[in-house]
């Protein structure tokens, strides 16, 4: 996915120090060029909701963070989320989104379809792209929403823009 | 119901102290919710980090801070109910091997702020054990003020990351709180750590 390249490009510009991930096909690309990026700590994730408070904890040192992930992981962050809200931490993530075109797993359609409006029940301001030509456009105005205007700030990647999923069947 | 941690020797709000006045250069990150309470009665100061909430969220706010000031030592401080809910995220730590954090939980083997209800490490879940297993290669139990006063220059100064489990007393304690406005905790965390100009 060339995208991941223009976000890499946004967050290369941004000054970004730590990105925390959970591994994922559609930021697969953007993942390996953040863990082959001597300046970017890379921070590998066992669930999503670590990602907000490595976030939380990075700004507290001085250092922007930004999280890569999928939408079926937008479910763990709510409870951890409550910790940007309340204590007004800029955060920033860009979320593959699943359940929303050709998806062949209907276990990915519950989250998936409800990303949008989780995020926003939690305090998230979220903006979505579904064109590539887009993505790095996007892609600096969700940091600079996040570190500059200081809000909790998240893009969702279509998945229209990610291969599609089949498992052969 | 388990008892023995109501006979534990040492007590949080002493460890607690000893713990912060160890270094006074140490930044502390501490969880929901009792050890909030003993790092406010040790000296409630802007280089304390209280959560309030975000259970689970101890460890992985300590790692963002350790990962982003390499150069001061950061330690974690919080309890067994906590820890068990984000326990994954000593894996993560062990994965990023930061030499500058140090993580203490202080195990009463109790849920203290819902009613005193024993966690899993009152029968069978070994902290030390989990962390060991899960990547931690400095890891320890700690039951009584000889070994806290003998683990104190590892826990403050070795290189890390390092975990120990400090068993604590199951008792009532009074609430010593420190502000619950959020943005004024990370706003003074912020000053005293980058200076007036990181507001």
């Amino acid at each position: 996915m060339e995208w991941g390249d223009d976000i890499y490009k946004a967050i290369k510009e941004a000054g970004v120090g730590q990105v925390a991930y959970v591994p994922d096909a559609g930021h697969k690309r953007l993942i390996n060029a953040c863990i082959d990026d001597n300046d970017i700590k890379a921070v590998s994730l066992t669930t999503e909701e670590e990602g907000i408070a490595l976030s939380a904890g990075a700004w507290l040192g001085g250092e922007k963070c930004v999280m890569l992930m999928q939408s079926s992981g937008v479910g763990n962050c709510i409870n951890m989320l409550s910790l940007i809200e309340t204590c007004r931490f800029p955060f920033c993530a860009f979320v593959t989104m699943r359940g929303q075109w050709h998806e062949f797993n209907p276990w990915q359609m519950p989250m998936g379809t409800t990303t949008k409006q989780a995020l926003q029940t939690a305090g998230c301001l979220v903006d979505e792209v579904e064109d590539p030509s887009d993505v790095g456009a996007k892609a600096a105005a969700t940091i600079h929403k996040a570190f500059v205007g200081q809000q909790s700030s998240v893009l969702l990647l279509s998945q229209r823009m990610v291969p599609i999923k089949t498992f052969g069947k | 119901m388990s008892k023995r941690a109501e006979s534990f020797p040492l007590h949080r709000r002493e460890v607690a102290k000893t713990l912060l006045n160890a270094r006074d250069d140490l930044l502390v990150v501490t969880g929901l919710g009792s050890t909030n309470w003993d790092f406010t009665a040790a000296g409630d100061c802007a280089r304390i980090f209280p959560l309030w909430g975000a259970m689970g969220g101890a460890v992985p706010t300590g790692l963002g801070l350790a990962l982003a000031q390499p150069t001061k030592r950061v330690l974690v401080a919080t309890g067994d109910g906590e820890m068990l809910m984000g326990i994954g995220a000593l894996a993560t730590v062990a994965v990023q091997a930061p030499k500058n954090l140090a993580i203490c939980v202080f195990d009463n083997e109790r849920y203290g702020e819902t009613g005193m209800q024993t966690t899993h490490t009152a029968s069978v879940a070994d902290l030390a054990l989990t962390a060991q297993g899960l990547g931690i290669k400095n890891t320890g139990t700690i039951t009584d003020e000889g070994e806290l006063n003998a683990e104190l220059d590892t826990i403050v100064n070795a290189d890390g990351p390092v975990f120990r489990t400090i068993k604590v007393r199951a008792e009532p304690l009074e609430f010593v709180l420190p502000s619950k406005d959020g943005v004024h905790l990370k706003n003074r965390f912020r000053a005293e750590l980058l200076g007036p100009e990181a507001l």
